[in-house]
């Protein structure tokens, strides 16, 4: 009898009853606050009245007036955004990677920063500033006689969304064009090309992946975003409509399923553009070495001419932040370049009316980002140390929560859990606990993939020696690979804890009493009135910090794992 | 159009070039005359300033003093898109997002050649490499070697002035290596382009080379030929790097009518009473210029001689290579492997001879 060629891996045997419960609960996790939700929104949308499937909702939409426009608006909106973040984000990333240039820092530290704060938050204050009767067009009107409609319909949203997301095109080109290889460079001046024919023809198209994945992000975002153009009083997009259809209308609306569907579409569309446009051309990792492009140093004009623009983009993107500040502070600021004059009032009334809202958010986003740490953690291991069979769709579920946007989930839970009555006689849809879990599922994918890299930086053979020399699996995962993938789970833990306390679209819609509501939410109600501005600012401020300090002390944590795991 | 001899082959000029990071003393006061038309190695162990030195030829590296002329013009001044000199870079630097064909046709693009005279430039050259009917693929579909001549088929099809090779052939396996290298001597040749060949690998630079550089810690050790460097190397560094070589530390003492070398630790070598004894350096032979022959064979008046023991024996195939204890040192010697031979075995008490045309004494 011949012998086998192939003897069985040891290594990996297969999986143990136990990663099997626990690869079912996770399941039975994503079927229930995913998968069940964005089943139902899709299966609503072609529903017609007695049950059967129709298009007829798709044709009332599309026949619509008002559906056209605000989908051609939505279209618009976040193209341009791309567009005008685009030319916020190139030169930054241009300047960074091609010179010795000492305003790098500060484009690193200060680009990220309008990240920390969700567009929304700052749109009010952006129309105080930048407004029709806003600083700057007050002073322009006085010193000029003309004014400049920055935030005039869709350009405010425009406007706003990218001061606040160009940040994902600059960190994902900046990126690219440091994982160049130099001699990629050097190979086109050594045949002749130089300035700029060598940028257009080689660095360019290298970084175009980056660019890619950066823009898309950016469009997904924006197409999604809810909050900003509610509060900048902005009705007919996508987003909008839909909350507004069911809110207005009731969850029985059609429509609104119709917009959600769309906007779902769009969403995997983009995603999947991106996913076509940059797989197999991660040229980064096509050559070894990398380094980046050659930087060499500015002449005298040069560096006065980068200071300028780099000064003038950090102007815009500290805009929000420093308007937001200042109306938390303003005792009434209307028709003035500045407020008239300054108080500590609204601070006194946000800690002593809207306390709730703070132990709200960090109630939810604790248990957000704990459910995340726990699931994400646990798929890692699934699909990275064991053998399961289908695990990698737990992985692909988790990440599919990426092109599920939040009024879409908000609503699927609404019209799945809406019937579902708890003991004391509430609907399961309007159930705190309800927020928490969206708040989790939206910021699962993140959570996942910080597990995943952190637990791949961790070799096999350490956990295999635990074995070896007597722990069980489970102990062996509990002394070793868990104190190992500590800082990886807590950077985790901390971005999904900040990301979801601002977190507003799904929140807005499953928010039934204010006594539930988060930060974010409270922020938007009290923006919607002008006696409530100065309180919502200060309530903003508030994020701003909360959110700053974790992501402070999450990269904190990030880097210090990574320096114990190069050892 | 064909590829070869368009152009007058071109002498490259090195002069007092120095060159710093801080105060990392990278070039030292370096002089170099290729002649024209010669396939020129710069050889030397990673760090001692060889790839620095090509870089700086091809306008990457800026170097605080010193200039590199071609045929007697000052090109130190030129950004390296205006040098036309040839670079094939290590990591061969196909750019990813063009195919072969677009890669092959970049340089003529720049030099703004019409489009009907880059085409078959552009088949000419990947015909010349062997990659005819590749040209639509991506360099990623290719294998490390047809990458290889990709990145060369792009530099030569502009015919530069001069063709710097960083180390070439280090990306291949072993097997490729050989074939590739004796391609590429032949390409050159063919070609008549003045070339420069980096790399750290002796046997490289020995077998296709006309000319060898050796470089260590910045500075250039020795120019010269292959032959030339293996039988006198001028220091110790070359002596060691090129071939294996003895190096003997001793002390000169007179020995009735001649004179011997003392080691430290008892031991010493008898040397040949016509020998021109220097007054000072270090004693240096190749291990297969010494002959092992029996204990009672009388010494010859033109051989340098010891007596000895073995400590370790190692079979090479060709030949057998025997670890001699003299001293604190340790002496190599390799002898013909012939089948049937008398081996020694560890611990035998052996006389050595080494002839007197052998013998190099070496202070540096």
């Amino acid at each position: 009898m011949p012998l086998p060629l192939t003897l069985p891996r040891i290594r990996h045997a297969a999986a143990t009853p136990g990663q099997y419960a626990l690869a079912l609960a996770i399941a039975a996790f994503l079927v229930l606050t995913l998968v069940l939700p964005v089943v139902t929104v899709v299966v609503v949308a072609f529903k017609d009245t007695t049950g059967g499937f129709t298009l007829v909702n798709f044709a009332d939409f599309f026949g619509n007036e008002l559906f056209q426009r605000s989908f051609v608006n939505s279209v618009w909106v976040a193209v341009l955004t791309v567009a005008l973040a685009t030319v916020l984000a190139m030169p930054l990333a241009y300047f960074t990677a091609r010179f010795e240039f000492r305003g790098s820092a500060l484009i690193q530290t200060l680009g990220i920063l309008p990240l920390i704060m969700p567009p929304f938050v700052g749109a009010v204050a952006m129309q105080l500033l930048l407004g029709r009767n806003g600083t700057v067009n007050l002073l322009l009107q006085d010193w000029f006689g003309f004014t400049i409609p920055f935030m005039e319909g869709l350009n405010g949203v425009i406007f706003v969304e990218a001061v606040h997301y160009f940040p994902f095109i600059l960190i994902n080109v900046t990126a690219s064009l440091r994982n160049i290889d130099r001699s990629m460079e050097e190979a086109a001046q050594n045949l002749g090309a130089s300035g700029f024919r060598l940028f257009r023809r080689i660095v360019f198209p290298l970084s175009m992946p980056g660019y890619v994945a950066g823009a898309v992000l950016v469009f997904v975002k924006v197409f999604d975003d809810l909050a900003t153009p509610l509060l900048l009083n902005v009705k007919d997009m996508l987003a909008p409509q839909a909350y507004l259809r069911v809110t207005s209308i009731g969850v029985a609306d059609p429509i609104g399923y119709v917009i959600c569907v769309v906007l779902m579409l769009i969403s995997v569309a983009s995603l999947g553009l991106s996913y076509a446009a940059t797989a197999g051309k991660d040229y980064a990792t096509v050559q070894r070495g990398g380094g980046g492009l050659t930087r060499r140093r500015m002449s005298r004009n040069e560096a006065i001419g980068a200071y300028a623009i780099v000064g003038l983009i950090l102007a815009l993107v500290l805009a929000p932040h420093a308007a937001l500040l200042l109306l938390s502070f303003a005792t009434v600021w209307s028709f003035s370049p500045l407020p008239d004059a300054y108080t500590l009032a609204h601070y006194t009334r946000v800690f002593s009316d809207s306390a709730g809202y703070i132990w709200n958010t960090l109630l939810y986003a604790s248990i957000a980002a704990g459910i995340d740490v726990l699931i994400g953690g646990a798929i890692a291991y699934l699909v990275l140390r064991t053998r399961l069979p289908m695990r990698h769709w737990l992985d692909a579920a988790a990440m599919a929560a990426l092109a599920v946007p939040g009024v879409v989930l908000g609503i699927g839970y609404l019209r799945a859990f809406y019937a579902v009555q708890l003991p004391g006689g509430q609907s399961l849809a309007t159930f705190w606990v309800m927020i928490a879990i969206a708040l989790a599922v939206r910021r699962l994918p993140y959570a996942l993939r910080a597990a995943d890299a952190a637990l791949r930086q961790i070799s096999v053979s350490l956990e295999e020696a635990a074995e070896n020399l007597g722990a069980t699996k489970p102990r062996a995962v509990r002394r070793i690979v868990i104190p190992l993938m500590t800082g990886g789970i807590v950077a985790g833990f901390v971005t999904s804890f900040a990301t979801a306390a601002v977190e507003l679209s799904a929140t807005l819609m499953l928010v039934q009493s204010n006594s539930d509501a988060p930060l974010a939410y409270g922020i938007y109600v009290f923006m919607q009135s002008p006696a409530g501005r100065g309180a919502g600012a200060a309530l903003g401020v508030l994020a701003v910090l909360l959110v700053g300090v974790c992501t402070y002390l999450s990269n904190r944590v990030a880097e210090n794992g990574n320096g114990s795991s190069h050892h | 159009m064909p590829l070869s001899q368009t152009r007058k082959a071109v002498a490259i000029k090195v002069e007092g070039v120095d060159l710093s990071y801080g105060d990392n003393h990278v070039l030292k006061n370096v002089n170099l005359e290729i002649p024209p038309g010669d396939l020129f190695a710069f050889l030397g162990p990673s760090g001692c300033g060889k790839t620095t030195l090509l870089r700086l030829i091809a306008g990457f590296n800026r170097a605080d003093r010193g200039r590199v002329l071609l045929d007697g013009e000052d090109i130190t001044p030129l950004p390296p898109w205006k040098r036309d000199v040839g670079m094939v870079f290590q990591s061969y630097a196909l750019w990813p997002h063009m195919t072969v064909e677009r890669n092959v046709a970049f340089g003529l693009e720049e030099r703004g050649l019409p489009k009907q005279e880059i085409g078959p430039r552009v088949a000419a050259a990947l015909e010349m490499v062997g990659l005819t009917g590749l040209g639509g693929r991506r360099p990623s579909e290719l294998s490390g070697g047809q990458q290889q001549r990709v990145a060369l088929a792009r530099t030569i099809v502009v015919e530069p002035k001069v063709l710097l090779l960083d180390e070439p052939l280090s990306n291949l396996d072993a097997k490729l290596r050989v074939e590739v290298r004796r391609e590429l001597r032949e390409l050159q040749k063919r070609l008549g382009i003045t070339t420069i060949f980096v790399t750290h690998d002796q046997e490289e630079a020995n077998t296709i080379c006309d000319r060898i550089a050796v470089m260590n810690n910045g500075e250039v050790q020795q120019v010269g030929t292959p032959m030339q460097l293996y039988e006198h190397p001028g220091n110790l560094f070359v002596a060691g790097f090129l071939g294996t070589a003895n190096i003997i530390d001793g002390k000169l003492v007179s020995n009735g009518p001649g004179v011997a070398y003392e080691i430290p630790g008892g031991g010493r070598i008898e040397l040949p009473g016509s020998a021109k004894i220097p007054l000072h350096g270090r004693l240096v032979f190749r291990p297969q210029s010494v002959s092992l022959v029996p204990a009672c064979t009388p010494p010859s008046p033109s051989n340098a001689h010891f007596l000895s023991s073995v400590a370790h024996r190692e079979f090479l195939g060709a030949t057998l290579r025997y670890g001699l204890t003299l001293g604190n040192q340790e002496v190599l010697i390799d002898v013909p492997f012939r089948s049937g031979d008398v081996l020694h075995e560890i611990g035998a008490k052996v006389s050595a001879v080494v002839p007197q045309s052998a013998l190099l004494w070496l202070d540096r």
